[in-house]
């Protein structure tokens, strides 16, 4: 069975604001399942006794202290912006979706 | 589609609310939670960034010490655990306040849980769960052009400034709060009132919910007795105390409407408007798998040593609930009297002013006397009526030395907040000291007695009543400067054997 659905393919292009053609599903599809199935077979040495890991360096609390860093210049900021307006990055409108938090 | 609403009593006769809680704080750290840009509110945009919250390639977080302390201190404060391991989360979402396509947040590992706040309504006790207390980044703010409104609706372009991106967000979560009944909102204006006093005594924040430094989202649902919980809505854009409670009233009444047509409530995001005091829907909310959330895995794992979590318990200040009730012994004050100064939003100001050295009783009588009566009339915060602690003690040491009476320093305080300085400053320019030269004032007391001849004769027949004519006269020539219990006591050591 595959690891990954059409439907599922196009759910997250939607999400990712991708325009995917319906031929493209399929391909994509294909590959990510191949892709998938290949991590999964981590799962397959997967024991008891080796616990789940999010990062391969055995560090905790990485902290630093609350000094204050230079910045940038608004120009350097904006440099690498493909357009920008009253010192501001300017973007495409983005309807339907609001902020995060 | 205007559907009539029903009254608040038939609401809450027929249906139960629950409500919940969702706050953010953004910490007054000196600098962001991931980088070392500063935090100062204002500011040119796009001044207050780096690679780090522009989220250019090749740049690494670090996690700001202070910003982890504070969200730890206002766990404890909270009556929360402390996670003694938990990891920050990437949610992924499209939309350009957050350059790196993602916030980092906390997701299934919050850095604190399960605890409660008590707060008082009404003399009553009521615990409010907390579900979790989490530490997030702010987003950048998004001005959207091109349309006519400066709504994003017709907006054909968005405007970035990435100050506010990466400053601490501290968000708490409130339980599912049932059973308050008809006092539902004025619970969920206590929570927040009673939050905001718990974080501003831990000095985490400036708590201002006009700068948005504190914001508060509102969830609501109404179900029939015995019955399972409604479907809720979240309720956005709540920006002042009054608000909240607002916000839940006419939620309350939306959704009973709703159901009371036979309507479906749909979940969903609403925004509430400050000038209406009602909700519009806003975006359908979406799924958490939607936003993709996983481990960061640009930051390490925390795991707060436990020693260093005892030591921030053991500093916690006095917190606001004990600290008021020592101050209403110390002030002797019933706890209706006590409630009306916690109404008036008294508390700070009077505790200052005492100790900047009046009593509590004349502490309490200028701040819920005449400025609440000037804060009312202009419906201004009492805090922000233009009349400090310090000038308020200044003119009641006036008083006590004789120098006011209760009429001129009504006067001062009026100049005090219309701002002419301080109230010995105004008492000099406007010259409105009470007249304590008895040689100006005998003159004046003399003057009455002979411009009013029958008076004074009935005064010297015994009728001592009649003196508060003469009292009357020497104000008037006094222009009120006199102390009228002098001005009487000289009026009958005259008239009087």
């Amino acid at each position: 069975m595959a690891a990954i659905s059409r439907e599922e393919v196009a759910h997250l292009a939607r999400l990712s604001r991708l325009a995917v053609t319906e031929e493209e599903l399929g391909t994509f599809a294909g590959q990510l399942d191949v892709i998938l199935q290949a991590v999964a077979q981590v799962g397959e040495v997967a024991a008891a006794d080796i616990p789940p890991t999010s990062h391969s360096v055995p560090l905790t609390n990485v902290l630093r202290e609350d000094v204050v860093t230079p910045c940038l210049t608004p120009e350097e900021a904006l440099s690498g912006a493909p357009d920008a307006e009253e010192q501001r990055f300017r973007v495409p409108r983005i309807l339907d979706e609001d902020v995060a938090s | 589609m205007t559907t009539t609403l029903p009254a608040y009593d038939e609401v809450v006769a027929r249906y139960e609310p629950v409500i919940g809680l969702e706050t953010h704080v953004e910490l007054g750290t000196n600098t962001k939670m991931f980088c070392g840009c500063p935090t100062d509110f204002g500011g040119e945009p796009n001044t207050r960034v780096c690679p780090v919250c522009l989220g250019l390639p090749g740049s690494l977080p670090v996690a700001n010490k202070a910003a982890i302390e504070a969200t730890i201190r206002i766990g404890l404060a909270l009556n929360c655990s402390i996670a003694t391991w938990c990891r920050f989360a990437r949610k992924n979402y499209f939309y350009p306040d957050m350059p790196k396509n993602f916030q980092i947040s906390q997701y299934d590992e919050p850095l604190c849980v399960d605890g409660y706040l008590d707060v008082e309504v009404n003399g009553e006790t009521v615990r409010i769960g907390i579900e979790r207390v989490h530490l997030e980044e702010d987003t950048g703010k998004t001005l959207h052009v091109g349309g006519a409104t400066g709504r994003i609706h017709g907006a054909t372009e968005s405007l970035v400034d990435y100050n506010r991106a990466g400053i601490p967000l501290v968000e708490i979560v409130t339980k599912p709060i049932p059973g308050t009944g008809a006092l539902a909102p004025e619970v969920a204006r206590a929570y927040v009132t009673e939050l905001r006093d718990v974080l501003r005594s831990l000095g985490v924040s400036d708590v201002r919910m006009e700068e948005g430094s504190l914001r508060c989202d509102v969830n609501t649902s109404l179900n029939l007795p015995g019955q399972e919980w409604g479907t809720r809505t979240e309720t956005k854009n709540v920006n002042s105390l009054r608000s909240v409670e607002r916000a839940v009233r006419s939620e309350m009444l939306r959704q009973a409407a709703v159901l009371g047509a036979g309507g479906r409530i749909t979940q969903e995001t609403r925004h509430f408007h400050e000038d209406t005091g009602d909700t519009t829907p806003g975006r359908s909310k979406e799924t958490a798998t939607d936003y993709r959330y996983f481990p960061e895995p640009d930051l390490v794992p925390l795991a707060p040593d436990p020693a260093w979590v005892q030591e921030l318990k053991a500093a916690l200040p006095e917190l606001p609930r004990l600290h008021r009730r020592r101050l209403q012994q110390a002030w002797g004050l019933s706890d209706a009297d006590m409630q009306s100064v916690l109404n008036a939003g008294a508390v700070e100001l009077i505790e200052a002013t005492v100790a900047a050295g009046a009593t509590p009783a004349a502490a309490r009588k200028w701040w819920l006397g005449e400025l609440s009566r000037r804060a009312n009339e202009t419906g201004v915060e009492l805090a922000d009526i233009g009349a400090t602690p310090t000038q308020v003690a200044e003119l009641q040491g006036l008083v006590d030395a004789g120098k006011l009476n209760d009429k001129l320093a009504r006067t001062v305080l009026e100049g005090v907040v219309a701002g002419e300085g301080s109230p010995t400053e105004i008492m000099t320019n406007r010259k409105l000291e009470v007249v304590s030269d008895t040689g100006a004032l005998t003159a004046a007391v003399d003057e009455a007695i002979a411009a009013n001849p029958a008076i004074a004769d009935k005064v010297r027949s015994g009728k001592v009543a009649a003196a508060g004519a003469l009292v009357g006269a020497v104000m008037k020539t006094t222009q009120g400067q006199a102390d009228a219990q002098t001005v009487r006591a000289l009026i009958l050591e005259r008239l009087t054997p």
